[in-house]
């Protein structure tokens, strides 16, 4: 709980759960030295760099300050140019918590406040205190929704969720060693044991000359998706979905229908025996952070829910697109001749506030797009296509992995499509946007 | 299809342009290829790789004039609607409300033939509203056009 008025610091120990990563990066990179036992004169500017960043990240926490003043978050940092900002509590969207893994151990909490408004930047406070993290934001949360500042007492936010599922550890597991990820890092793994196994020379040669670095990087990726998706909870909230989760880094962020671009349903088709599929959105985000925004702010796709079967998706679904087309239709029989492998999957359906489109030739993906977000249409026409009167109508969003398509269509249809969609979106804009 | 809608076209400096890039190209081409022919393999192989590159230039101008013929844009009132491309031929449809910016370029020979390449960004990577050509002053109209149109009519993401 703060009081209102009062100028506070951030937790003490965030210069170094800030610094933590590349900390640990150089005393990764200073161990071989300490145990060929001695420190040379070479070894001591990694050193110096950490004296120097945690130096600066002590002065920088030294100069921060924030307090709530009224309606407002305010935060004054910087040493030679200082900045005082001010985030209106009225139009703060949602407050998520991070917590990174060194900021576990140590007790610290990231709040950050997505502000709402053409910016949509976010205040951050990096850290504060993990014991009070969650009674700070209620009390965030309670002015934000319009209680006068001397008596916002934490209000149970958190009570009014309705818990959708969470992902079951074994079957997360599972499903990323049958995914695309997985098996590349599978792949990769097995050549090298097998190598190894056979010809321990080549192997040592492969790991010095670069493949470590490969190898490596494999295995951040998956282990990043397991990090990030370890447990995650799909909560129903008043104001959105609400996930949170981790292993070592945990997070809980709340997803307005309002920022949702684009959604994509993904179905590879190892996971179709089991009936798995994955869900992802596309947010809407500025291609410039605003200041006191991270990057981690610009990541615009999220991952709903990890892996989960088909009635789970449809009530996740019905929670940020809610009217959304049931039926889809196929495309004409003789698209089998153009896109063999596609046309079984190929499909599309509308509404008059969204539009739904199957594609993909072994990964099935289903996207959804909301027509009041949809940025611009195109026709094409390939020469194949022109030859078997089809065309293709594109459905552009703001969004960066979701590409909805109406492929291979008639080109009546497509055409009609066309001129449908532009009505429909500026329809929609008109009501919704 | 749409036969409601007015469709422009750019200039057709821009076509005199693309011609003149293919002609220099060829001439280049054929005199080098005859050269070499020459010197290295015989006189006549010599003319007849000339006369190769004089044909494929021939045939260069003629995608060129296609792909100049298939260009075109249309303002109608809530949307920019833009066609180009032979082989695939594509078709944009950008809301003036969804633009974010618009942008005029023009590149030294662009400029020696007074034209100018007018092009509409959204939110959407994948948004395609490139018009090039343009003849200065339509330009100047059509960036103004979308910029106050733009204005009028723009919407949040």
């Amino acid at each position: 709980m703060s009081e209102p008025g009062v100028w506070r610091r951030l937790y003490p120990l965030s210069p170094i759960v800030r610094g933590g990563r590349g900390t640990i990066g150089i005393v990764i990179l200073l161990l071989p030295a300490l145990l060929r036992g001695g420190i040379s004169a070479g070894d001591l500017v990694p050193l110096g760099v950490i004296a120097l960043i945690t130096l600066l990240g002590f002065v920088s926490w030294f100069v921060t300050r924030w307090t709530i003043d009224g309606d407002d978050l305010r935060i004054e940092t910087g040493v030679l140019r200082r900045r005082s900002l001010r985030f209106p509590l009225s139009q703060v969207q949602a407050i998520d918590i991070l917590r990174p893994g060194l900021g576990r151990l140590l007790g610290a909490a990231e709040l950050r406040l997505r502000m709402g408004g053409s910016s949509g930047g976010a205040a951050r406070l990096s850290y504060v205190a993990a014991g009070e993290v969650e009674q700070l934001r209620d009390q965030l949360l309670a002015l934000a929704h319009g209680a006068p500042p001397d008596q916002a007492t934490p209000v149970a936010v958190a009570a009014d969720e309705h818990v959708l599922t969470t992902v079951p550890t074994g079957r997360l597991i599972a499903s990323i060693l049958i995914s695309d990820v997985g098996f590349y890092a599978e792949a990769v793994l097995a050549a090298l044991v097998v190598t190894a196994l056979l010809a321990p020379a080549v192997a040592s040669a492969v790991i010095s000359g670069g493949g470590l670095v490969w190898l490596l990087g494999v295995i951040t990726v998956t282990w990043r998706r397991f990090n990030l998706e370890y447990r995650l909870t799909v909560a129903d909230a008043p104001d959105g979905l609400r996930l949170s989760g981790g292993l070592v880094a945990l997070t809980s962020e709340t997803i307005r229908p309002g920022r949702v671009q684009a959604v994509r349903m993904v179905e590879p088709l190892l996971w179709r025996p089991f009936g798995w599929c994955r869900l992802q959105v596309d947010l809407a985000g500025g291609r410039q952070p605003a200041e006191g925004e991270g990057t981690a702010q610009r990541r615009q796709l999220r991952v709903v829910l990890p892996v989960g079967r088909r009635p789970l998706v449809e009530q996740v679904l019905d929670r940020i697109v809610p009217d959304r087309p049931q039926r889809q239709s196929p495309p004409p029989r003789r698209v089998r001749l153009k896109s063999p492998l596609r046309y079984r999957n190929l499909a599309w359906g509308g509404t008059d506030t969204c539009i739904v489109t199957t594609g993909g030739r072994l990964r099935r993906t289903t996207c959804w797009v909301p027509l009041e977000k949809v940025q611009s249409l195109r026709r094409v026409q390939g020469p194949v296509q022109r030859r078997l009167n089809l065309a293709t109508v594109h459905v552009d969003t703001a969004g960066r992995a979701v590409r909805a398509a109406l492929r291979d269509r008639d080109t009546a249809e497509a055409d009609q499509a066309l001129t449908s969609f532009a009505e429909l979106a500026r329809a929609a804009r008109r009501t919704r946007g | 299809m749409r036969t409601d809608v007015h469709w422009r076209t750019p200039s057709a400096r821009l076509l005199v342009l693309r011609r003149l890039e293919v002609a220099v190209l060829t001439v280049v081409a054929a005199i080098a290829a005859g050269v070499l022919g020459w010197l290295y393999l015989s006189p006549w192989l010599g003319a007849g790789a000339a006369l190769l590159a004089v044909i494929l230039g021939l045939a260069a101008e003629r995608v060129v004039r296609r792909r100049f013929a298939s260009w075109g844009y249309a303002e109608r009132e809530d949307d920019l609607l833009v066609r180009r491309g032979v082989l695939f031929s594509r078709l944009s449809v950008v809301p003036y409300g969804r633009m974010q910016f618009v942008d005029v370029t023009a590149g030294p020979l662009e400029r020696s033939f007074r034209l100018a390449t007018v092009k509409m960004h959204t939110a959407a990577a994948a948004s395609d509203a490139r018009i090039p050509g343009l003849e200065r002053e339509e330009a100047a109209r059509l960036r103004d056009r979308l910029a106050e149109l733009g204005e009028a009519q723009a919407a949040g993401i």
